[in-house]
């Protein structure tokens, strides 16, 4: 229990000088709001059309993917670090499981939802 | 929360206010013709703004303090010169670099805006053409003396 | 004076009157209004030219000399590089400038835009800037002027300083509609001016 206090207090220290920096900036900043300055920010033109637009759901694709592996990224780590006393069996154990991700990796690449282009079709 | 201005405030307090904005003025980049390169060349290595507390120039004027307007300003361009001025959260500052920024320049003409303090009010005029990186380091130098003569509520 | 390109291009065009000039960089030769956007297929397509692209597209103000206008074409052969289609072979690269001569009051000119696509803006800068107008040119207005600027600021009789405002509002929100409608009377402007010459 004793090697986290070194932790609490960094994190004491961390939340607590972004919190005292927003309040103070509340006392002591300027706040003169005007529309021209809320407007959004398009490199100084008039923004055309609001951002409310279809995107692709491509984007989903690559989070949900993302997120997978990210995952079993997380799951290597411990592994990699008590590797040498768990021995042969473990090893075995997390090539299969890196075997079933990658299986499903390459099928998802097959079947196009890496692909962007416009040229043809996708199923 | 909005406008609360306290009222009184300790000199210490200003003073303390005055140095942390003047110790980390971002300029955000408004490069417009060949005093760019100047100020390019001021924020690299041999010249080095980043000791001076102008550490990055900022692609948002959202993110920004300063705004240094570098080169003609041209007629089609003031609009967009007053919008990315008015985008720039107080406090704000306007260094206006170079004959072009500051009067027109050589260009007098149907084209360029004789002065961009036409367009935005300017806090500190670097003459040159262009004007040398030491010159424009002097501008802001200048520019924070200012700010340590200013009062809080600006 | 090397008049090959102009001989072809007399060759090929009928009825076009091809006057080769004296210049000291490229074969340059004039080219009458009628004849200039047969004269320009010529130049692309024909096998011994091959004068794939067009480089740049100038008017020159000549005010008060008469004809006034001269609208430049640079064209060039990019030999081995590339070959326009159908031709077997590949032309020797080089350069090549034809001139065309207009008069001040009724100047306009056919475009080349079906021919050269990169006319598109070359010519569209020459509208902006001469007031010369392109009979058949898909979007011609403004491109380095303002949009609602008027004359035609790299003309003679155009004074180098005027004393005039500056205008520095722009609404701070379009919709898609009002940006199209405002492209499209940036169009009518253009077009109207057209008219009136």
């Amino acid at each position: 229990m004793a090697g986290f206090l070194p932790i609490l207090i960094m994190i004491g220290l961390a939340v607590g000088f972004s919190a005292g920096n927003m309040f103070l900036s509340q006392f002591l900043g300027p706040r003169r709001p005007t529309p021209e300055k809320a407007a959004p920010y398009e490199c100084g033109m008039p923004a055309v059309g609001d951002a409310r637009e279809r995107q692709s759901v491509k984007f989903y694709l690559v989070a949900m993917i993302f997120l997978l592996f990210d995952i079993e990224v997380a799951f290597l780590y411990p592994w990699a670090i008590a590797s040498r006393d768990l021995g042969k069996t473990a090893f075995w154990q997390i090539v299969t499981f890196f075997g079933l991700l990658v299986t499903g990796y390459i099928y998802v690449w097959r079947k196009g939802a890496f692909d962007w282009s416009h040229r043809r079709g996708r199923n | 929360m909005a406008d609360l201005e306290i009222p009184v405030l300790t000199t210490t307090v200003e003073k303390m206010v005055q140095w942390a904005r003047r110790s980390a003025i971002w300029p955000v980049t408004f490069g417009l013709a060949c005093c760019a390169i100047e100020m390019m060349a001021m924020s690299c290595g041999r010249y080095d703004i980043a000791r001076f507390g102008a550490e990055v120039f900022r692609g948002s004027p959202r993110q920004s303090d300063l705004m240094i307007v570098a080169g003609r300003l041209s007629r089609k361009m003031a609009p967009v010169l007053r919008r990315i001025y008015d985008q720039m959260p107080e406090p704000k500052w306007v260094i206006s670099m170079g004959a072009c920024a500051s009067c027109g320049g050589v260009f007098d003409n149907y084209a360029i805006v004789q002065g961009c303090d036409q367009i935005v009010p300017i806090d500190v005029f670097v003459p040159g053409c262009p004007p040398r990186p030491e010159a424009l380091i002097y501008g802001i130098v200048q520019l924070q003396r200012k700010i340590d003569r200013s009062r809080m509520s600006a | 004076m090397d008049t090959s390109v102009a001989d072809t291009l007399r060759a090929a065009v009928a009825g076009a009157t091809i006057e080769p000039a004296a210049s000291i960089d490229m074969p340059t030769a004039y080219v009458d209004r009628e004849h200039l956007v047969e004269t320009c297929r010529a130049l692309r397509d024909h096998p011994a030219l091959q004068f794939a692209l067009l480089v740049d597209v100038i008017g020159v103000d000549l005010f008060p000399a008469e004809p006034r206008f001269e609208i430049v074409y640079h064209a060039a052969c990019l030999g081995d590089a590339f070959r326009t289609a159908g031709s077997a072979a590949a032309a020797p690269a080089r350069r090549f400038r034809l001139k065309v001569r207009l008069p001040g009051v009724e100047s306009r000119l056919p475009t080349v835009t079906s021919i050269y696509p990169t006319a598109n803006w070359l010519e569209r800068e020459v509208f902006d800037l001469m007031g010369i107008v392109f009979e058949g040119h898909p979007d011609l207005r403004r491109i380095l002027m303002a949009d609602d600027w008027v004359g035609h600021p790299l003309r003679k009789d155009y004074p180098v300083q005027i004393r005039k405002d500056t205008a520095s509002w722009e609404p701070i929100q379009l919709s898609a509609e009002e940006f199209a409608a405002n492209v499209r009377a940036a169009r009518e402007r253009a077009d109207r001016e057209a008219g009136k010459k």
